[in-house]
């Protein structure tokens, strides 16, 4: 039975089945940027992208007009004003527009703010293409501070036929903390 | 499947040097044993142990569920006792208890002496105790334990959790690598240990299921381990994993959660398949229908698993077509899963039956799990499911699939194959009185849960509003009486393990078939030091 | 000072409560057993697929224990049955394989254009964003600058026992959300802190709120009446404690109620501004804090502000109660990141919030003597 043989056999399965499962390990981490190039690709969620596009030579679709509504919230622990400076647009898909929004910090301290965009419906979100957005990266309000933060994005004309209509919110978070331990290391 | 032995085994059959020394006394024996009966019997008697903790929990809910108002315990506890209740159902009773039922059975099924890793299977066992420790000390910490659903969503799980979920993300890794440890055993020993003649296809499906089951643990376990050591770094160290704040998404934690979890639902039940596989041609006295089918079945039911993960999360806001995609590949699932019971009832059909005690949970599992498996396809169809999802309903299905399924077809292999283990018959009066009270009992408890689920009435919740009252009221006297029936399950298995009762023969069943079969009872220390033929 | 604040309360409860308390149903129904089949054609499109899937189980199950119990009749040993040996039919193997199949697409279809249609959101004439918040919702009607919180109103006394438990017993709100009949009312769900699920079965509606991200079901209402629904997704300790209550009303009661609730806003948005210039007492304080406390704070804090050890923290003794005042404030008015502690900027009036901290910082043996106004919370929250 327990012969040296089916020992060295049994070691050798052992090695394999552990390596799949180290693997497996690495594989439930590697589902997080998985997760995020599906995201991207299929709109799920309503994540869009967080690079900016470049506009060039996009054809626009003078046929189709759709209309973006905008959201602004602040989310609990982020005293900023925060409010987009137009609700809603009407476009025409490869437009370029422009929408700003505003923000304040009202406290009396300095806050780092991360806004986080989100598409609704979900699948809308790939086809909202933004050349610059304060979203892309932090922002720092000293305190009693305001800025009008500019938005560029156009509308893909790829955009599926039957979503005329979508929503775009941007939740603002307080990242101070966490800002600091970035700026310590 | 017709096997003989090439020579018959007995106690005093001690040629081989390797197994000489002697069984040390007390304690030592079971701490330090690597013999896959002594292991067996230990994982079974924690998984026990664990089920009537849990159980125990599940009276606290249902105490408290009994009428509305706040009358025992306070919201926060009650969560911690729909999570822990949870997770020890889960990892504590079923899982250990097959893995026990593995340890026993495997081994004999196949003509092996033993596991292939007897000292991995030690560690293996030893470890589970430490893990149900940690999780249970949690309870009594300050903050209390996990206090958010056995699923830990995530951000409730990390941001908004308490301190406590570091023992719980321990905890879960603890019970992971034992089952890790488990199913690599299992794997190494079905591969390299099987008896000459014994070939793929002639395997008894007890041991084809545990064997794809294996396969499942060693794939998903690890993502578990992956999804709370993500969980564990996002409260503790700052990643960003799950926090929308951070570029993280609350939902991929589902995804993650899901794509262990449901096989994980698998896992649960394959290894019951098998078992109720071998239970119902020994008393209908005829071989199983469609074997090939059967094996087939398992492994097509096995992939699947991978592919359904998302209709946990219809409502999480996915776009159409991923939801037309997860509900047909679910509803695909059923197919296999209805050949198995066409092939279950093809295998009575004409058979000659007798209604023992392991038949009669066996029976019981056809017609409770058919029933909890119906009403998983319902909840396959997104536009329904949105109506269901998280309510009652889901609630009645998963305990009719788990627990009128995995646990009755536990309790039917002990019942089985007890006596193989004893050598004595079980106490038989007492047998019946636990099936048939805890046949009623069991659907007093989950079957007006489908009723509330579909009024509307939302799981995890610690009070209800007024119409829901009376059949909670019902629900909670059938979780009482479930409850007070297993004890009549602990007095049969504690006069069992002292040795009374009659002797029984080798076969011990009429229409029993297989290696186990033919080593005498009780089942020596050592069997099958020498291989058999299987013709 | 303490008269006008009367008031404005009363004023505000009345306004905003009516429909609630207005509405009388016949006897709660117990021992409902199905679906409901709701008030929209999706609801009842979802109730229609429910039972057709249920009949087609029912069949299947049927079938499947009718041949059981035959057998377990018929070829039973005591009977004298002999068995018989096949143990394969290919064919027989091939059926059961592809006829369940058959059935399935048979049922997937209907189900997939119901899906198809719940999921088009498109072209609402209402659009309300929903937010959840450990245990709360907050409505946001997008066309009009109406937004208010809806808590729970069923009495803590009511669930303890203390009180007889009313008709809607957890199923009642101080301020339901208010809904057209016959337009399509678009609903953009999300949440503040964890995942919370908004579910109205009378509208087979259930999306999760989740943080960050925006989610959107849509409902047209065919009947106006009260609908009420829960909270479905596990979201802490209040979870069975946060319902939902929609009331449909006619398109034109709608839109006077709407209109009115625009002036009732900015009503008492001035009335807020009036009543910085005012100072109340500690007497006062003490007595609105009280009560603005035990309907806001107690619930995580506890009525004795020792909080839920190591889950909730405790108010008495606590640093911030007994010493940082700026902080205090600071906290009441923007929440906490990452705690179940809100922002109650929006959930409370300035003078509420001054009453509440003047509260905690003399209650249970806090006794700072600390008096806050309105005015300093407007200058904590505005900066000047």
């Amino acid at each position: 039975m327990n012969s040296p043989s089916s020992q060295s056999k049994n070691n050798k399965m052992v090695v394999k089945l552990l390596a799949i499962v180290v693997g497996m390990f690495g594989f439930g981490f590697a589902l997080v940027p998985l997760y995020d190039v599906l995201c991207d690709a299929l709109g799920i969620n309503g994540k869009t992208s967080d690079v900016a596009a470049v506009y060039e030579s996009v054809e626009i679709d003078e046929s189709r007009l759709i209309t973006v509504d905008f959201i602004t919230r602040s989310n609990t622990g982020m005293p900023w004003e925060f409010r987009a400076e137009t609700r809603q647009v009407k476009v025409h898909p490869g437009q370029l527009n422009q929408v700003d929004f505003y923000v304040r910090n009202p406290a009396k301290t300095a806050i780092v703010g991360q806004a986080v965009p989100s598409v609704s419906p979900g699948p809308a979100a790939i086809y909202m293409n933004k050349t610059e957005c304060f979203c892309f990266e932090q922002q720092t309000l000293q305190a009693g501070e305001e800025l009008l933060m500019p938005m560029q994005f156009y509308v893909d004309p790829q955009l599926p036929e039957d979503i005329t209509y979508f929503t775009v919110q941007y939740t603002l978070y307080n990242v101070t903390a966490s800002a600091d331990v970035v700026a310590m290391n | 499947m017709t096997t003989a032995t090439e020579n018959t085994h007995t106690d005093d059959h001690h040629d081989d040097g390797h197994h000489e020394h002697h069984i040390p006394p007390g304690i030592k024996r079971w701490l330090y044993t690597t013999n896959h009966k002594d292991i067996g019997t230990l994982y079974l008697w924690f998984a026990f142990i664990m089920f009537l903790i849990g159980g125990a929990m599940a009276m606290v809910i249902r105490a408290e569920l009994f009428q509305p108002g706040l009358q025992i315990v306070d919201p926060n506890f009650f969560n911690q006792m729909t999570t822990v209740h949870g997770l020890i159902m889960v990892f504590g009773a079923v899982m250990p208890a097959f893995t026990g039922l593995a340890n026993w059975l495997v081994p004999m099924m196949i003509g092996a002496p033993d596991m292939a890793l007897p000292r991995m299977n030690n560690w293996s066992f030893w470890i589970l105790p430490f893990a149900f420790l940690i999780l249970l000390s949690s309870l009594f910490m300050e903050g209390g334990g996990p206090a958010f659903g056995w699923t830990f969503y995530a951000p409730l799980s990390t941001t908004y959790s308490n301190d406590g979920t570091a023992l719980f993300v321990f905890a879960v890794h603890i019970m992971g690598a034992s089952s890790i440890m488990g199913a690599i055993n299992v794997i190494v020993t079905i591969f390299n240990m099987r008896a000459p003649g014994m070939t793929w296809m002639k395997m008894p499906l007890f041991v084809w299921t545990w064997l794809i089951t294996a396969f499942l643990l060693i794939a998903v376990m690890p993502v578990l381990a992956g999804a709370v050591t993500m969980v564990l770094t996002d409260k503790f160290f700052g990643t960003s994993f799950f926090d929308a704040a951070g570029g993280g998404d609350p939902v991929m934690f589902q995804h993650i959660f899901w794509f262990f979890g449901h096989p994980e639902v698998y896992i649960m039940i394959l290894p019951a398949f098998g078992i109720i596989s071998q239970i119902i041609p020994t008393f209908a006295r005829k071989p199983l229908f469609g074997y090939a089918s059967m094996v087939y079945a398992t492994a097509s039911i096995a992939l699947l698993s991978f592919i359904v993960w998302a209709h946990h999360m219809f409502t999480t806001g996915m776009p159409v077509a991923a939801e037309l995609f997860f509900m047909f590949a679910t509803m695909l699932i059923s197919v296999p899963t209805g050949v198995k019971v066409f092939n279950w009832v093809a295998t009575m059909w004409r058979g000659s039956m007798t209604f023992e005690v392991p038949m009669l949970f066996a029976i019981a599992f056809i017609v409770l799990f058919t029933i909890g498996g119906l009403s998983g396809l319902m909840l396959a169809i997104v536009p329904v499911d949105f109506q269901y999802h998280d309510t009652y309903f889901v609630v009645a299905h998963f305990h009719y699939v788990l627990v009128t399924g995995a646990i009755f077809s536990i309790m039917a292999a002990v019942y089985y194959w007890l006596p193989k283990w004893t050598g004595k018959m079980f106490h038989i009066g007492l047998a019946k009185w636990h099936f048939w009270c805890s046949l009623v009992s069991v659907n007093v408890l989950f079957f007006p849960m489908h009723f509330v689920g579909l009024a509307g009435m939302p799981r995890r919740i610690p009070d209800y509003a007024l119409q829901f009252a009376d059949f909670n009221k019902w629900i909670s006297i059938g979780g009482f009486a479930f409850g007070l029936s297993q004890l009549i399950f602990l007095a049969l298995l504690i006069k069992a393990c002292k040795k009374q009762g009659e002797p029984v023969s080798a076969q011990v069943w009429e229409g029993a078939e297989g290696l186990e079969w033919e080593i005498p009872s009780p089942a020596p220390y050592h069997s099958f030091e020498t291989p058999p033929v299987v013709k | 000072m303490k008269r006008i604040l009367f008031k404005v309360g009363t004023m505000l409860t009345a306004l905003m409560t009516a429909p609630v308390f207005a509405e009388t149903n016949d006897q709660i129904e117990q021992y409902q057993l199905n679906m409901t089949k709701g008030v929209t054609d999706i609801s009842a499109g979802v109730y229609d697929m429910h039972m057709l899937m249920f009949i087609i189980c029912v069949v299947i199950g049927a079938g499947v224990f009718i041949a059981m119990f035959i057998s377990m009749y018929f070829h039973r040993k005591s009977r004298g049955a002999k068995p018989a040996n096949f143990h394969e039919n290919v064919q027989v193997e091939i059926a059961w394989t592809v006829i369940p199949f058959i059935i399935l697409i048979v049922m997937a279809i209907p189900a997939m254009n119901l899906l198809i249609d719940m999921e088009d959101a498109s072209e609402p004439d209402v659009t309300v964003l929903v937010t959840g918040s450990q245990w709360k919702w907050h409505y946001k009607y997008m066309d009009n600058d109406v937004e208010y919180y809806s808590k729970m109103a069923t009495q803590a006394e009511q669930i303890s026992g203390k009180l007889a438990k009313g008709k809607n017993y957890l199923l009642e709100v101080d301020r339901p959300l208010v809904i057209p009949t016959g337009k399509k009312v678009r609903f953009l769900i999300t949440s503040d802190d964890v995942i919370h699920a908004w579910w109205v079965p009378d509208f087979a509606v259930k999306q999760d709120a989740n943080p960050g991200f925006i989610n959107d079901a849509w409902a047209m209402v065919n009947e106006p009446g009260v609908y009420r629904g829960q909270c479905a997704e596990l979201c802490g300790k209040d979870h069975g404690f946060m319902p939902i209550v929609v009331v449909a009303k006619e398109p034109a009661e709608y839109d006077k109620w709407i209109s009115e609730q625009q002036a009732i806003q900015d009503q008492a948005k001035a009335e807020e501004q009036r009543l910085l210039a005012m100072n109340m007492t500690m007497e006062e304080s003490m007595a609105i804090g009280e009560k603005v406390y035990n309907a806001n704070c107690a619930a995580c804090h506890m009525p004795n502000g020792e909080g839920l050890p190591g889950v909730f923290p405790a108010l008495k003794g606590s640093q911030i109660a007994l010493e940082d005042q700026p902080k205090h404030i600071d906290v009441l008015i923007n929440g906490v990141t990452g705690t179940a502690m809100q922002a109650y900027a929006k959930q409370l009036t300035m003078s509420e919030i001054a009453a509440v901290v003047t509260y905690e910082r003399n209650a249970w043996g806090n006794n700072t003597g600390d008096l806050v106004q309105a005015k300093d919370i407007n200058s904590a929250m505005n900066g000047q």
